[in-house]
């Protein structure tokens, strides 16, 4: 994307919604030399958070994951980022194929020694209807870490970045208290945001009424959409109250700060199953503070089967 | 009335997709018996009938008119049965009521398992057959190396084997002259009393139960009080007809002929298969030999999965007992599953029919406990206690000795096979009581207990001798073992639903097997899970389910919440599949998968 673009896009919207005096603008910028040479525009244009999809620091890998950079490019265009905005971020994949414990600690070392103030840490997700799903369901996808070692690299990605002061704040995100992402963190705490262009998502409170916002996946479809009606939104969807308090309660527990359990059965005072959070509780999966509900370091790590538990 | 020369009752035998259902269609079709425009509307809903019907059909017939080359009109009656080999003794009572087959073969995949199970069940018949080789017009086919193998594996002659293209029509018009020339007329006597043998019977909401019949000696006409010899039952025929396929009435039948009668019979239940049809008045004196009525052998409790669906149970049963004389149930409680039906079956595969049935046809879900046979319990008080369900045994304090069902089990395989199947035999306690050899095929015989039959022990014959045996079983009464029963625990509470009955030596192989196999079925939970296997008080095996250690979305922004959300809510449909033991959650198919043994 040209920096002009990114101009226009920010004055646009600084034109409609007014704006708070610390406002943080994050973009999502490939790790390539062509972007990087870019990114002064982008930092002109107002964006003051970068993040950026390095996934791994080694070549063979990057095209194992279908990666168009290499890793030497990545970290240049990463030096020239840090050089530029206040915040940087970037994207590790973890327990992918053929890699040792030994292996990703190592990376990841190299990774929290580049003076990072923010690090999304993802394990590697085999779902249906990606490329890697096809080669999972065909048999063509050997190598990948068995459960165990899953956990223990989940459990060293704790460890490593607790030590460099960067300690998980959501399931896979980790950041200093200062630098959390502060647009994550709206999805998260279950906020309303707006999601504007093709295959965006939003949550819109109007009147009371919370509505799911979507629009289409194909920007070549999203633009004409645009061109004839002005708008790029599909028919929007009621959230029921119940609903809400499912999703609020999957996002919120995502958070190492929890969710207020008032606030959930609020919305709906069914939506919980009191004898499994009981039951949880004693497992040491979740505490409750009060009203904070949250999950432990041993919770987090299985917080689906906790959302199965607790979501009646 | 039809004179006897010229009738030929005859049965096609053939492995699925070999062509049985093309040939019928065209032997149909030349013999104009449906006209051409109606052709396949006409089959295709016979067939979708006997689909509907499913296994609680046992045969379909099909009357042809012919005008042979000899310049005389033949009747054929084609009477069709299901290929389940499960099911060979409804098969081999088909075959009974016809002289001959037609025995089609692929000509280029050659003799496979099914046909030979169901031709042997032809010649035991003492039936002429008639070799016929199909889809000769492929690039593929091989009638020669096929003609060779059916001399060498089935033996019998297949030097004027027809050569045939179901599909293209070539061939046809030689099918119907070998039937007419090679198969035998029945025999029978018109001026004897009525002697009419019940080959099977379903039904039909409209008229009632449909009773297909075969004269063998006497007429049959619309009208006539009839008795049934066995069950003693008086009727008056509203309705005598055949099938072309579609019903059509007529006004008598007579010997060696093939037909169906109604007569205000209201449930399946009060017909017998193999029943002797005669009249009221002047009817005969000494019955067909008849068959021993089909009893069920494997019972099983079926419960809902939901217990609020337990009176939709009771109804679907009560529909499906209707048109399946075979099939047994009464009300039993768990401890452990609520209320549900303890069900009796011909088999194994009778079982899984009726239980997809009832899923499928009336949407329950359903929890399958472990099948079990009928157990005689001698009591210390000289009392005898019949034992269909495990959770049901006595304290062992009254009781004297345990007796179970004991079977003669022929077994014919490839000599390939042989060391397979009889390693399989003696694992499940057979003792040997015959071998021999016919050809390259081996034939043994064992007597084994009917309990180490009736779960898997077909589907591990078919996989240890790839699908190239055929088996056949007959009860052989009671036998005194030391039999204990074993309780699965699950989190250290007894499952009920999964006790079993085994032999005390092989007790903890058994209990070890299924503890491992529950390990792999329950799946993890948030705490770990002991699974334990135990006789009385004792543990005999043990297993542990370890706890979940991972199971997190990775990365779960704004646009996923939706996705996240429908995600959830699809595992708690997955969740109502489930059944709650204390605080652990079984799968329904655990139930009955856990008893697989793949030893």
């Amino acid at each position: 994307m040209d920096g002009e673009l990114v101009a226009a896009i920010i004055e646009r919207i600084l034109h409609h919604w007014p704006a708070a005096n610390d406002l943080e603008i994050t973009l999502e910028a490939n790790p390539t030399s062509a972007e990087a040479g870019r990114f002064i525009a982008y930092h002109d244009a107002g964006v003051s958070r970068l993040s950026m999809g390095i996934q791994a620091l080694n070549d063979p890998d990057l095209k194992a994951l279908g990666r168009l950079h290499s890793a030497d490019e990545a970290l240049r265009a990463f030096d020239i980022a840090r050089g530029i905005f206040p915040r940087v971020s970037f994207d590790l994949i973890y327990a992918r194929q053929h890699q040792t414990l030994e292996a990703w600690r190592a990376e990841l070392s190299r990774a929290l020694s580049l003076g990072l103030d923010h690090l999304s840490a993802y394990q590697l997700t085999i779902e249906d209807g990606t490329a890697f799903g096809a080669r999972a369901k065909i048999g063509k996808l050997d190598g990948l870490p068995h459960d165990d070692l899953a956990v223990d690299m989940y459990e060293l990605t704790q460890d490593l970045c607790d030590a460099a002061g960067l300690p998980a704040y959501e399931i896979s995100n980790h950041a200093s208290d200062l630098a959390q992402s502060r647009h994550n963190l709206i999805y998260w705490r279950y906020g309303d945001y707006l999601g504007i262009g093709p295959g965006a998502h939003g949550r819109l409170t109007l009147d009371g009424v919370k509505y799911a916002t979507a629009t289409p996946l194909l920007p070549n479809q999203w633009l004409d959409q645009v061109e004839r009606i002005g708008s790029g939104e599909a028919p929007r969807e009621i959230i029921s109250k119940k609903d809400q308090a499912v999703e609020a309660l999957m996002m919120g527990l995502r958070l190492k700060e929890g969710v207020s359990l008032a606030r959930i059965r609020a919305l709906s005072d069914t939506a919980v199953n009191k004898e499994k959070l009981n039951e949880f509780k004693d497992l040491g999966l979740i505490t409750l503070d009060g009203s904070q509900l949250r999950c432990s370091a041993k919770g987090r790590p299985v917080l689906n089967g906790i959302l199965r538990g607790l979501l009646t | 009335m039809t004179e006897l020369s010229r009738i030929r009752n005859f049965s096609i035998v053939a492995h699925i997709d070999h062509g049985k259902s093309t040939l019928a269609d065209r032997l149909i079709q030349l013999t104009g018996t449906v006209s051409e425009r109606d052709m396949k509307e006409q089959l295709l809903d016979a067939m979708d009938i006997e689909r509907e019907r499913g296994i609680t059909i046992k045969a379909n017939t099909v009357r042809i008119e012919y005008p042979a080359k000899d310049g005389q009109t033949y009747v054929l009656n084609l009477i069709d049965t299901p290929g389940h080999v499960d099911f060979a003794y409804e098969v081999s009572r088909s075959m009974r009521a016809v002289e001959g087959s037609l025995l089609v073969v692929d000509a280029s995949q050659g003799v496979e398992a099914q046909t030979l199970a169901n031709v042997y069940q032809a010649i035991e018949a003492d039936h002429e057959i008639v070799p016929v080789l199909n889809k000769i017009d492929l690039p593929a086919a091989e009638p020669e190396r096929v003609c060779e193998q059916i001399e060498d594996v089935i033996g019998i002659d297949a030097s004027d084997a027809v050569m045939i293209s179901a599909k293209t029509g070539l061939g046809i018009p030689d099918v119907l002259e070998a039937i007419v020339t090679r198969l035998p007329a029945p025999t029978g006597d018109a001026n004897a009393p009525l002697k009419a043998m019940l080959i099977d019977s379903y039904y039909d909401p409209y008229l009632g139960v449909v009773v297909l019949i075969r004269v063998v000696d006497g007429k049959i006409k619309k009208g006539d009080r009839v008795r049934m010899m066995k069950t003693g039952g008086l009727y008056q025929i509203d309705r005598l007809g055949v099938f072309r396929p579609q019903m059509e009435n007529i006004p008598e039948l007579g010997p060696g002929e093939i037909g169906f009668l109604t007569a205000s019979i209201k449930q399946v239940r009060d017909t017998r298969v193999g029943d002797t049809i005669t009249h009221d008045k002047g009817g005969c004196d000494v019955a067909l030999p008849g068959f021993k009525p089909s009893i069920p052998v494997v019972f099983c409790g079926l419960f809902p999965v939901d217990a609020n669906d337990f009176e939709d149970l009771r109804d679907a049963i009560e529909k499906l007992a209707l048109n399946d004389a075979s099939f047994t149930y009464e009300m039993e409680t768990s401890a452990a599953l609520g209320f549900g039906f303890r069900c009796g079956f011909l088999g194994l595969l009778h079982l899984e029919v009726i239980r997809d049935r009832l899923e499928r046809e009336y949407d329950i879900d359903l929890i399958t406990t472990a099948p079990s046979v009928i157990y005689h319990v001698h009591m210390r008080d000289g009392s005898m206690v019949e034992l269909h369900n495990p959770a049901d045994m006595p304290d062992l304090t009254y009781v004297d000795h345990i007796e179970e069902p004991r079977i003669k089990a022929t077994i014919l395989v490839p000599d390939d096979y042989l060391g397979d199947v009889l390693k399989l035999c003696q694992d499940r306690r057979g003792v040997q009581i015959d071998l021999t050899y016919a050809g390259n095929r081996a034939m043994v015989v064992y007597d084994l207990p009917l309990n180490e039959v009736v779960f898997d022990f077909y589907d591990r014959l078919k996989s240890v001798t790839k699908g190239y045996a055929s088996f056949d079983y007959q009860m052989t009464g009671y036998q005194q073992d030391y039999l204990v029963k074993m309780q699965i625990l699950v989190n250290d509470e007894p499952v009920d639903a999964l006790s079993t009955m085994v032999h005390r030596d092989r007790a903890e192989q058994r209990g070890r097997l299924m503890c491992e196999k529950l390990k792999e079925l329950i799946p993890r939970h948030m705490f770990k899970i002991p699974i334990q296997a135990a006789i009385g008080g004792r543990i005999i095996a043990r297993e542990t389910l370890a706890a979940l250690r991972k199971d997190v979305t990775a990365k779960c922004y704004g646009g996923d919440a939706t996705r996240k959300r429908k995600l959830l809510d699809k595992q708690k449909a997955g969740k109502k599949k489930m059944r709650q033991f204390g605080k652990v959650e079984i799968p329904q198919s655990a139930f009955i998968n856990a008893l697989k043994m793949d030893d």
